[in-house]
């Protein structure tokens, strides 16, 4: 077993003695780390949006959002940025992993050599580094993530299903798809800064994820009572900013809001809700029963005020009912809303308006506190000849009468001038009565103010966009229209929206059967006194509150599309909210 | 294959007149009599790569009992992964076992994955495969290390140490790590081969190769390490099933056990193995089938090379981590790691977070009941290359 081989056998490895050493004089210099070497932390701060997703997956707490010097909090943005703790940090890399924008990286640095202690907990991208522009160092790789950025698709109507029916065309989420679309959720609350009524959506989000829908129904009813058409209809802010968003399909907020809502009868809100009622006595008088006047009429509700909501039409919603036609909004889900409100004793009279019948000032000395939510009725007018003409309408108009289910002729070709949601509306809806339909609007479409997917809508329902396009004059022309029209070139300045200007010495003419105003409404406050109008202090044809939803008039609070500028149903019902804080406020001062 | 005769020195007759009495099968130790020396082995001893300590009682330099002592690296592992979500479990696992993390992840992440009914794609089956087998030579180069200097030997370990960092370099380059190398995530690795790495991978086979001849002939034919090492700690083969002893430390007593063979995972049943076993039982032996292990492993390293597809998905893409919950399940996944059959027993209860995760390592039997069985009638000298020769990890004792 042991032989002299054993003896030998070792001195043959003498050589070795000879050899250059392995190790390296200067490793820094000679041997930088491996391209992508999980080195120390960058970020890029004008990319990171502070969503906080690091600091949640960091399993050994290495990471805190913190304030930075001379980052700003801004709408999608918390304006914290990440400060590492390399004491806690175990270079997993999962926070680069996990980072929804992309923003934090590693380079590749492999020493950092410090006196002090407390330099190893620093902000990358603030805390300059010398490691800062390394391009190598540890990346997400392309087809690596870990959080999903798909959306699960909605159930729509076909196209050609939808072009001529009033059906509401989208389907909502069954329970299986509801849960899967709230599982992407990051939990990071940046929608809820930018949400007007600041919902808590991550928690109603969980609150689906773990299938309980009570609690869900709960959260929703602290901020808004009008979630069944807000699930429908919002214009959605909080998607904008969704942390999602910035590289791939945000989550459908929306979509799932509808969805709790879609799981309960009026009635069964009652019973989730138990809103007790305990009067105080104390009257408050709300003019517009649409989503400001009745979301302020619920909240002043549950603190125990009486409430008489006035209305000039014969059914609640205002621009929700009046405004958004069935296919987006059913009449159904909006009267679920209004139905639990009403149960809990508001009292709506209809058919009232404020002048006729009803004096103003009456309702003044009879309540300690009016809110007034009159919302948009007049439409702008384009200031052209032949604007006066019978085949002439103001979109708002068009909707109001399909809302009352009045007799409207439109013939075969319709024009539709404005870009923003309520010329999608009145568009869409004429191509459902059969129209063929044209869209003119000055700037080019991606200027157009409606949410992209109106547009992307109506152009899938064959609606025809004419961007960059003046009206300039409209003759009568037989039984029809012809509408005059020029082409703009856009003018660019630096720092400023591009501007439309008229193309000179080229006109085109069209043979039209109706013709559809939607550039824009505003309020129509005719009903006020005229003492107490001039008493209010308006700007851009806005009453002016403060934060309190008061205005410059003893006693009455202003809200909804008449006092605000984003004229949406969701600023509508936070006003409502915020009206209803400030009246309670007021009267108990 | 030498043969080993049973005891050591044949004509040496040792005088043990002054052994302590046994009584059922205990010595009874009397320490105010003056005949026997308590001495404490470790915690700090190059001899154990982690640390362990064992408490032995001496009569003259014989051992006449041995005791081991652990705690000095309880961290905690098992309790902290109750506290994480499934995703941060990965990150975890890895520090189990300081030379060898791989398995960790790799039993780990597969358990994760079968609880939640996840396929992972076969270009990350690959690259797992590839990662296990550079990391089973990592660990290899450095316990050889360890056991020349055991015995006094210093300079194999310099040799070794040092051609375990060119691996090291490699795994920087492919997972982004030199130690803990976080590649394994549940849903697949994390990160595609980088360019050229195929090349370099070829040309450290062979420097490797060529270092393990080298320490052939200087270690393993060597006078030295084979009168030190033969009948050293000898497992019969009757002791294995009764100790639960795995790995090479089983091979070497005949037993013909492998998980890599006997439950194929991974890519393993696409590649060409061969089961290395040896008779004889004794220290030596098992550092022949370790030597013979890491010849194979070197081979297999080649043939992953030649089969591995270039391109391909490297993970199944999974729903959000931040909220991934797993349907309620157990399960135990195992592999073969450098010291044998090392397995993760996972429990999920429908949460974000398992609801226990068990590890077990083959450190556990051979550090404790196997070392405190061999150590007596050893010399004290020879302990350190006992404990050694058992390849024990003691972080996996105390997970």
């Amino acid at each position: 077993m042991m032989s002299l081989r054993d003896i030998i056998s070792p001195f043959s490895v003498w050589k070795r003695a000879a050899q250059k050493p392995w190790t390296i004089a200067d490793p820094i210099k000679d041997r930088p780390g491996a391209e992508n070497y999980r080195g120390f932390h960058k970020n890029d701060l004008e990319k990171c949006i502070g969503c906080g997703t690091c600091e949640d997956i960091c399993q050994n707490a290495a990471i805190d959002l913190v304030p930075v010097e001379g980052q700003e909090t801004d709408m999608g943005d918390s304006g914290l940025r990440p400060k590492l703790d390399y004491g806690r940090c175990c270079w997993c890399a999962l926070c680069v992993d996990v980072c929804p924008t992309g923003s934090l990286t590693m380079s590749n640095e492999y020493t950092w050599i410090s006196e002090e202690a407390e330099d190893f907990r620093f902000i990358p991208g603030a805390d300059k580094k010398e490691w800062d522009n390394a391009e190598k160092g540890y990346k997400r790789d392309e087809n690596f993530q870990l959080i999903d950025f798909e959306r699960i698709p909605m159930h729509e109507l076909s196209v050609e299903a939808r072009s001529s029916s009033f059906i509401e065309m989208v389907k909502g989420y069954s329970k299986e798809q509801a849960i899967a679309e709230a599982e992407r959720c990051l939990e990071c609350g940046i929608c809820v800064a930018r949400c007007p009524a600041h919902m808590d959506i991550p928690e109603y989000i969980k609150a689906i994820r773990e299938d309980d829908i009570d609690l869900a129904v709960q959260i929703l009813y602290k901020t808004n009572p009008f979630s069944a058409s807000c699930g429908r209809i919002c214009t959605h802010h909080c998607e904008d900013v969704c942390s999602l968003a910035h590289n791939g399909e945000p989550i459908a907020i929306r979509w799932l809001k509808r969805y709790i809502l879609d799981q309960v009868s009026a009635e069964e809100i009652a019973k989730i809700l138990k809103d007790i009622i305990q009067t105080n006595n104390k009257k408050v008088a709300i003019i517009g029963a649409g989503p400001g006047g009745l979301s302020a009429a619920y909240y002043l509700r549950l603190l125990g005020y009486e409430i008489t909501i006035y209305e000039s039409n014969d059914k609640g919603g205002g621009m929700l009912r009046y405004g958004i036609p069935e296919y987006r909004l059913p009449y159904d889900q909006l009267d679920k809303d209004i139905d639990y409100i009403t149960s809990l004793g508001v009292k709506i009279n209809y058919n009232s308006r404020i002048g006729d019948e009803v004096k103003f000032d009456e309702i003044y000395k009879t309540h300690d506190a009016i809110f007034i939510s009159p919302g948009l009725w007049n439409s702008i007018p384009v200031n052209i000849t032949g604007e006066k003409l019978p085949n002439v309408i103001s979109g708002i108009e068009l909707l109001n009468k399909v809302t009352n289910k009045e007799e409207i002729e439109l013939g075969d070709k319709v024009a539709v001038i404005g870009g923003g949601n309520s010329a999608m509306d009145a568009a869409r809806t004429a191509k459902r009565l059969g129209a063929d339909v044209e869209v003119y609007y000055r700037r080019r479409i991606e200027d157009m103010p409606a949410d992209v997917e109106e547009i992307i809508e109506a152009q899938e329902e064959n609606v025809k966009f004419f961007p960059q396009t003046t009206p300039l004059e409209i003759k009568k022309n037989g039984s029809g229209i012809k509408f005059i029209w020029g082409k703009n070139k856009m003018i660019y300045e630096e720092g400023k929206r591009p501007k439309p200007v008229l193309i000179k010495g080229e006109t085109f003419e069209t043979n039209l059967d109706t013709f559809i105003i939607a550039i824009g409404q505003n309020a129509d406050l005719s009903f006020l006194p005229v003492e107490v109008r001039n008493k209010f202090e308006t700007k851009w044809g806005k009453v002016v509150v403060n934060d309190s939803g008061q205005t410059s008039v003893e006693k009455i609070f202003s809200g909804g599309d008449a006092s605000n500028s984003k004229a949406d149903a969701v600023s509508a019902i936070a006003d409502g909210h915020k009206a209803a804080i400030g009246i309670d406020k007021y009267l108990n001062a | 294959m030498t043969k080993i005769s049973k005891t050591k020195y044949p004509n040496f007759k040792a005088d043990r007149s002054n052994f302590p009495e046994m009584e059922n099968g205990k010595p009874v130790i009397d320490l105010d009599s003056h005949k026997f020396t308590k001495l404490w082995q470790g915690p700090q001893h190059p001899g154990v790569t982690g640390n362990m300590s064992v408490e032995i009682t001496i009569n003259g330099d014989e051992i006449v009992h041995a005791k081991t002592h652990v705690g000095y690296l309880h961290r905690g592992f098992e309790k902290l992964l109750e506290r994480r979500k499934y995703i941060q479990g990965f990150t975890i696992v890895c520090r189990i076992c300081v030379p060898e993390p791989d398995t960790n992840e790799y039993c780990y992440s597969t358990a994760v994955e079968e609880l939640a009914g996840i396929q992972i794609p076969d270009k990350a089956s690959w690259l797992r495969t590839l990662n296990l087998e550079m990391s089973r030579i990592a660990s290899f180069l450095m316990w050889i290390g360890g056991q020349a200097g055991s015995l006094g030997m210093g300079v194999i370990g310099q040799w070794t140490v040092g051609m375990r960092d060119f691996w090291l370099d490699l795994f920087e380059e492919m997972t982004g790590g030199r130690i803990y190398h976080m590649y394994m995530i549940p849903g697949g690795v994390r990160k595609d081969l980088p360019d050229g790495f195929v090349t370099r991978t070829r040309d450290l086979v062979n420097r490797t190769r060529e270092l393990l001849f080298e320490i052939k002939k200087s270690f393993l034919d060597n006078i030295i390490t084979k009168s030190r090492l033969i009948g050293l700690g000898i497992i019969t083969p009757d002791m294995i099933d009764e100790y639960g002893i795995v790995g090479p430390t089983a091979k070497a007593s005949g037993k013909e056990y492998d998980v890599r063979m006997n439950n194929p995972y991974l890519k393993y049943p696409e590649l060409d193995l061969k089961m290395i076993t040896l008779t004889g039982g004794d220290a030596f032996t098992r550092a022949e089938v370790r030597y013979q292990e890491m010849h194979q492993s070197l081979d297999i390293i080649t043939q992953i090379l030649d089969k591995m597809p270039m391109n391909g998905e490297i993970q199944t893409k999974l729903t959000n981590v931040i909220n991934w919950k797993i349907p309620a399940g157990e399960t135990y996944v195992k592999a073969e790691s450098t010291r044998g059959e090392h397995g993760f027993y996972v429990v999920a209860d429908g949460s974000k977070y398992p609801r226990r995760v068990y590890n077990r390592g083959a450190s556990y039997t051979h550090a404790i009941s196997v070392l405190e069985k061999l150590a007596v009638n050893t010399s004290i000298s020879d302990l350190a290359g006992l404990m050694v020769s058992l390849h024990t990890c003691p972080p996996e004792i105390e997970r």
